[in-house]
């Protein structure tokens, strides 16, 4: 376990996020809070992605045009985690439009509430 | 030489999505033309990219010259045409609905023609990071979508399908990091011959449940459903109408194709019990989607929750892996779009007329709009599954694939949600021609029948696509459902008429369905 928490300190992490964001979702009543519960738990994945691309004393892939000088980190894991980041984003804008949105409407960003006086 | 059509399939859509906001600085109306332009070039695109698949097999295109592992590749094969042809010619369809049927803002056709554009990405691609981001471009269009009427009721709709969609999409990128860490490469066909060998790893395994209950949530299998009535039902019409034909239907087509060409079969032999894990929860999904559809008695609640138990058919043909099931499961793909589109279409038009939302303010609506009462009794046959239809040949197909793999369960599971299915749509057509013509209890459709029976009934009958009822809903003072189509005309009844001719005819059409998958099978079942 201690092990486990020293050398993979980042994956533990990642789940631990996960599970936060998760949790953040799915227990706080305000749509506000849900949608920062959404971006913690994308941010876990990009942890993920990240953790696994790292090479200790890995440099940039720019090889010389002799060969050599390795070892080269991937590049593409990190493309992966930009284009998540700017989906992430993009989505945070809508999602935050919504919100904006349903409080016109209704007055209150707070689920319990909105159930009440949608019901009407 | 069609494979350079590949990328602008994608990319016409996208690009036009940019000129709808443009315009709007000198007119806002232009939207519509746009996108009409805009998807008849894409639904020409399309035709002559499915002709060349159906006449010399694959078409692929390496995106900037990288071959793969390295680069991106877009792919139409025997599996993805189909989709690709259902996508270009729903799209077309749904926007000749909407010129009448409303919204014309210019935004929604920008949103609308990136919907395209990401349905499309999803349908040719072949990579599978690729494929999450056209994922999420499809649902950010469709959030957008959903709340295009800017009520209050479909926000909330909008942002409760957000969050799950974002989750879903989330954990299918999960899965794609961790085939990642495995292997090393994002391209389908590549991952599918480094993963062959490792399919008892725990990353493998983990990788395939992550991919699965993500799509599985985009999908809207049961229990990952609970977005799409609430969805569904408080979207404007036009919009219910375009994603339940499109969205959930691309989504189980990606399932079908992690399943069949990143996974292949021979991970299934090789780990029974993810086969048998997949095709529990297609059962479940199933059943408990015609149950929910037969308890409702909102029309659009109804119709999402057959939804619910039609991909879990889909779901179930896909994991099967045996030819017959998987033909079955790309038929009922395209003919449960049409279906289900036709059926929304219909029901916005029974709404715009009549006020009609319930099963109960259907009653005897087939003798005041016969003509698109009698469409939604066709698509309602069809999907319980009687021949001559697209529904009867992808439900036949799937149960006979189940027969033939042994997967007795699967066999009987189809068979009683044939019958639930007909439980709910018997009930639907009941009301439409048998109900009693009593003295209506509900003021609001007494209002509709009073105005109506001054208006004249008999012009109704004979010219009911002309006669258009003059606006019940105003009946009640304010526009009361803002979901409902501005207006009713020919052409919106055409267009539904159109559809149930084609689900129909395609009944009869197993030869090109065989035809397409043919090549394609022949790769994964040797």
């Amino acid at each position: 376990m201690i092990d486990l928490l020293a050398s993979r300190w980042a994956y533990v992490a990642f789940v631990v996020l996960m599970i936060v964001g998760l949790y953040m979702m799915i227990a706080s009543p305000n749509l506000v809070k849900k949608i920062i519960g959404l971006n913690v738990f994308q941010s876990a994945v990009f942890l993920f992605f990240v953790a696994a691309a790292y090479v200790a004393g890995g440099a940039p892939a720019i090889v010389p045009p002799d060969g050599g000088g390795g070892p080269y980190v991937s590049p593409l894991p990190h493309v992966i985690v930009l284009t998540a980041i700017v989906v992430g984003v993009s989505l945070t804008a809508v999602a935050l439009a919504l919100v904006v949105r349903i409080h016109e409407e209704y007055g209150t960003v707070d689920e319990a509430v909105l159930e009440e006086v949608a019901d009407d | 030489m069609t494979d350079g059509l590949l990328p602008l399939l994608v990319a016409v859509p996208v690009l036009a999505a940019v000129a709808p906001p443009l315009l709007c600085l000198r007119t806002t109306g232009t939207g519509w033309y746009v996108a009409a332009v805009a998807c008849a070039v894409e639904a020409a695109l399309a035709a002559l990219v499915v002709r060349s698949v159906f006449l010399g097999g694959a078409v692929r295109h390496v995106v900037g010259g990288y071959e793969r592992p390295y680069g991106i590749e877009l792919v139409v094969d025997g599996l993805s045409a189909p989709v690709v042809a259902l996508v270009a010619v729903v799209s077309l369809g749904v926007l000749a609905f909407a010129y009448t049927a409303g919204p014309r803002r210019n935004s929604f056709y920008s949103a609308y023609l990136l919907l395209v554009g990401g349905l499309m990405g999803v349908s040719v691609t072949g990579d599978l990071f690729n494929m999450f981001v056209f994922l999420e471009i499809t649902g950010l269009a469709t959030y957008a979508l959903v709340a295009a009427d800017r009520s209050g009721r479909s926000a909330v709709a909008a942002l409760k399908y957000l969050i799950l969609g974002t989750t879903g999409a989330s954990l299918f990128l999960i899965g794609v990091g961790y085939a990642f860490v495995e292997t090393g490469t994002l391209n389908m066909v590549d991952l599918s011959e480094r993963l062959a060998g490792s399919y008892g790893d725990r990353a493998v395994l983990a990788s395939f449940g992550f991919i699965l209950v993500g799509l599985g949530l985009k999908t809207a299998v049961f229990p990952l459903h609970t977005w799409q009535p609430d969805a569904y039902s408080y979207a404007p019409d036009t919009v219910t109408t375009f994603i339940s034909a499109l969205v959930s239907t691309v989504a189980a087509y990606a399932v079908g194709r992690i399943v069949l060409t990143v996974f292949t079969p021979a991970f299934f032999e090789a780990v029974p019990a993810a086969r048998a894990a997949v095709l529990a929860f297609a059962a479940v999904s199933i059943l408990a989607g015609s149950a929910l559809a037969a308890v409702q008695t909102e029309i659009k609640r109804m119709l999402t929750y057959s939804s619910v138990s039609q991909f879990g058919l889909v779901i179930a043909g896909f994991a099967l892996v045996t030819s017959d099931a998987v033909l079955g499961a790309v038929v009922h793909l395209v003919g449960h779009g049409l279906m289900k589109g036709g059926l929304f279409a219909a029901a916005g038009v029974m709404a715009a007329r009549h006020g009609a939302r319930t099963v109960g303010d259907y009653a005897r609506l087939g003798y005041r709009s016969p003509v698109v009462a009698g469409a939604v009794g066709i698509f309602g046959v069809a999907l319980v599954g009687i021949p001559p239809s697209v529904g009867f040949l992808g439900k036949w197909y799937i149960a006979v694939g189940a027969v033939r793999a042994g997967a007795w369960p699967i066999a009987v599971v189809v068979f009683l949600s044939t019958l639930l299915t007909l439980s709910y749509v018997a009930r639907l057509l009941e009301r439409l021609y048998f109900a009693e013509p009593t003295e209506p209890t509900d003021p609001a459709v007494g209002a509709g029948t009073d105005a109506d029976a001054g208006a004249g009934t008999g012009a109704d009958a004979d010219s009911e696509v002309g006669a258009r009822d003059p606006d019940p809903v105003a009946d009640g003072g304010a526009r009361a459902d803002s979901r409902a189509p501005a207006a009713v005309s020919t052409g919106m009844v055409a267009a539904i008429v159109a559809a149930a001719v084609v689900v129909v005819a395609l009944g009869f059409a197993t030869a090109p369905f065989e035809a397409f998958l043919e090549r394609f099978l022949g790769g994964v079942f040797p």
